[in-house]
């Protein structure tokens, strides 16, 4: 006995800078978080020492009412649409760079480079490249698709941008999911493949019929981990356009951002509740996709 | 597939990848005295005049040393106290039954899951009530303890052999001696990979040091200033391009001598 009290205490001794860390930096803003989502607080309040007041549910009718939430939440689940694009892609390069032929190290090194670099660095980098005299409208013209006279800045463009930040969200994501889905192709048995092709499977039939079933899990994981970043973004918004032009990129976690730290009254008490329903979202996003894949599965 | 469309596929996805760089990188080598414009295709991707003079102009105007200075400590307190933090929670997560341990891992996995759309705000207030917002030691502290380095050490110390520990134990070791001197020592490569992945997540980190320091410009690491450099108003595209390099240049050598850990180091997240 006297030994197990011994261990219990050194354990907690060992344990305690985690789990006092831990419980101030994560659970207690988790729940005080929620709870703020039910009151009113904001920046004058805390700086006089004021406690939050429980204002029930006022907070996300104004959210839900504000058609600057509802515009960011459209485009945080527009945002979604990188998800698909984003997982064919990176199993396509996936299964290109798994056939190990000469050079092939120094492809999947050159993919991974995106994913190291800095938001901030990405913004610098595309900027030039999204400029109104950058090397998009250059390739366009090059290509003969556009003319000098109707080029314009992809960033400023009230349609465009939206689709130039998630061109950076995809260049930055590609060479991740890549990775996840080499380790899952490298895992299958190199057995089923011959027996496919011994059968007289197409390269095609393989793929759909051996290899997808097979990396479902991969698949199931790397939708979730790409569905929820897609519905947080805010980094690559708040440094390539701030949500502009015409609110054209401003998301839902962007919202919570700035009605917590821009403007002038910082409004906790709204943008966590708008973080709530963010959370929310999310939840319900992540139970979706695993249902989609487990009935797929079934059906297999 | 036949090889040569193979390499052609890979080739054009090399350039998407790296373009940016390879772009920013004759941008930053570009003798701007010759009068060129970086919008000047084709010529502009091959610089004609090279000259390192960019580097010397922006580290000396946009006192780039301050805040490489401000990364290397942010990085270094964080890749430490990351590795402390971690190691200790981990060994008797590892190793002891004691009451509370289900629940105690089951708290630490939970957090992957939890949703966080709120916790930078609350975690701001807290660093204000404490002091903290507009230090170091505000980033660093609330980003040290986190899932992912307990797991990884907790998984190093589950391989290490019991009788090891006996054995150290029988000769009348403490446990902090034992976790210093024998299982820190035998998981030093897991260890480096946390230090690696550590070094290279807060070098790049954007949001949360700009929102702790946005009071403080002074104590912002490359990664918050760089953007600052966009804003000038002596807007100098030479002078952004070699800061963008000076900044990305150590995270792509750790990449580089650490590549094999990062391209393999995810299967586990995978199995």
């Amino acid at each position: 006995m006297q030994v197990h009290w011994r261990q219990s205490l050194m354990s907690y001794t060992f344990l305690a800078p985690a789990l006092i860390l831990l419980a101030v930096f994560t659970f207690y803003p988790l729940l005080y978080g929620a709870y703020l989502g039910f009151t009113e607080y904001n920046g004058a309040r805390f700086a006089n020492h004021l406690p939050p007041q429980w204002v029930g549910l006022r907070n996300f009718e104004t959210v839900l009412g504000d058609p600057l939430f509802r515009t960011a939440l459209a485009n945080s689940v527009k945002y979604l649409l990188v998800v698909p694009a984003l997982q064919l892609a990176s199993l396509a390069v996936a299964v290109l760079v798994a056939k190990n032929i000469p050079g092939i190290a120094l492809f999947r090194a050159a993919y991974y480079v995106p994913v190291i670099t800095s938001v901030s660095l990405a913004a610098v980098m595309w900027e030039w490249v999204f400029n109104r005299e950058g090397t998009l409208n250059w390739l366009l013209r090059a290509l003969h698709l556009t003319t000098p006279e109707a080029a314009f800045g992809w960033l400023n463009n009230e349609h465009w941008a939206f689709w130039a930040v998630m061109l950076v969200t995809f260049w930055r994501g590609f060479g991740y999911y890549m990775v996840l889905y080499l380790a899952g192709l490298q895992a299958i048995p190199e057995e089923l493949e011959e027996a496919a092709i011994l059968d007289g499977a197409s390269a095609w039939q393989r793929f759909w019929r051996v290899t997808v079933p097979l990396m479902r899990p991969t698949i199931l994981l790397c939708t979730l981990l790409s569905t929820i970043a897609a519905l947080r973004v805010l980094e690559e918004v708040l440094v390539l356009t701030n949500g502009g032009p015409l609110n054209s990129t401003y998301t839902a976690l962007m919202y919570v951002y700035a009605k917590a730290f821009q403007g002038f009254d910082f409004d906790y008490g709204v943008a966590s509740a708008a973080g709530l329903v963010v959370a929310v979202v999310a939840l319900l996003l992540s139970a979706l996709n695993f249902r989609f894949f487990h009935r797929e599965e079934e059906q297999a | 597939m036949n090889t040569a469309l193979r390499y052609a596929l890979l080739g054009v996805i090399l350039i998407f990848a790296v373009f940016p760089f390879v772009w920013t990188l004759a941008i930053a080598l570009t003798d701007k005295t010759a009068g060129s414009s970086i919008y000047a295709f084709p010529q502009s991707l091959l610089p004609s005049r090279v000259t390192l003079h960019n580097f010397v102009d922006v580290y000396r105007t946009f006192s780039l040393g301050k805040y490489l200075w401000n990364s290397v400590v942010i990085t270094g307190l964080t890749v430490l106290g990351t590795l402390l933090v971690s190691a200790l929670a981990a060994y008797p997560l590892a190793r002891f039954r004691f009451p509370g341990r289900g629940v105690i891992f089951g708290l630490i996995v939970a957090t992957l899951v939890l949703p966080s759309e709120t916790t930078f705000i609350v975690n701001t207030l807290t660093l204000k009530n404490l002091g903290l917002l507009g230090t170091h030691a505000g980033v660093v502290l609330p980003t040290i303890a986190g899932a992912f380095g307990i797991f990884l050490m907790r998984q190093a110390f589950l391989a290490i052999p019991a009788a090891l520990l006996e054995a150290a134990r029988l000769d009348g070791a403490s446990e902090l001696t034992i976790l210093t001197r024998i299982m820190l020592p035998l998981t030093r490569p897991s260890l480096a990979a946390l230090g690696i992945f550590t070094t290279v997540t807060t070098w790049n980190a954007y949001f949360w040091p700009m929102l702790v320091l946005s009071g403080a410009p002074d104590k912002a690491p490359l990664a918050v200033a760089v953007l600052k450099l966009k804003g000038q108003f002596n807007y100098d595209p030479f002078n952004i391009a070699a800061g963008s390099i000076i900044m990305m240049l150590p995270v792509l050598l750790v990449f580089l001598a650490a590549q094999r850990l990062f391209l393999r180091g995810m299967e586990g997240a995978v199995k």
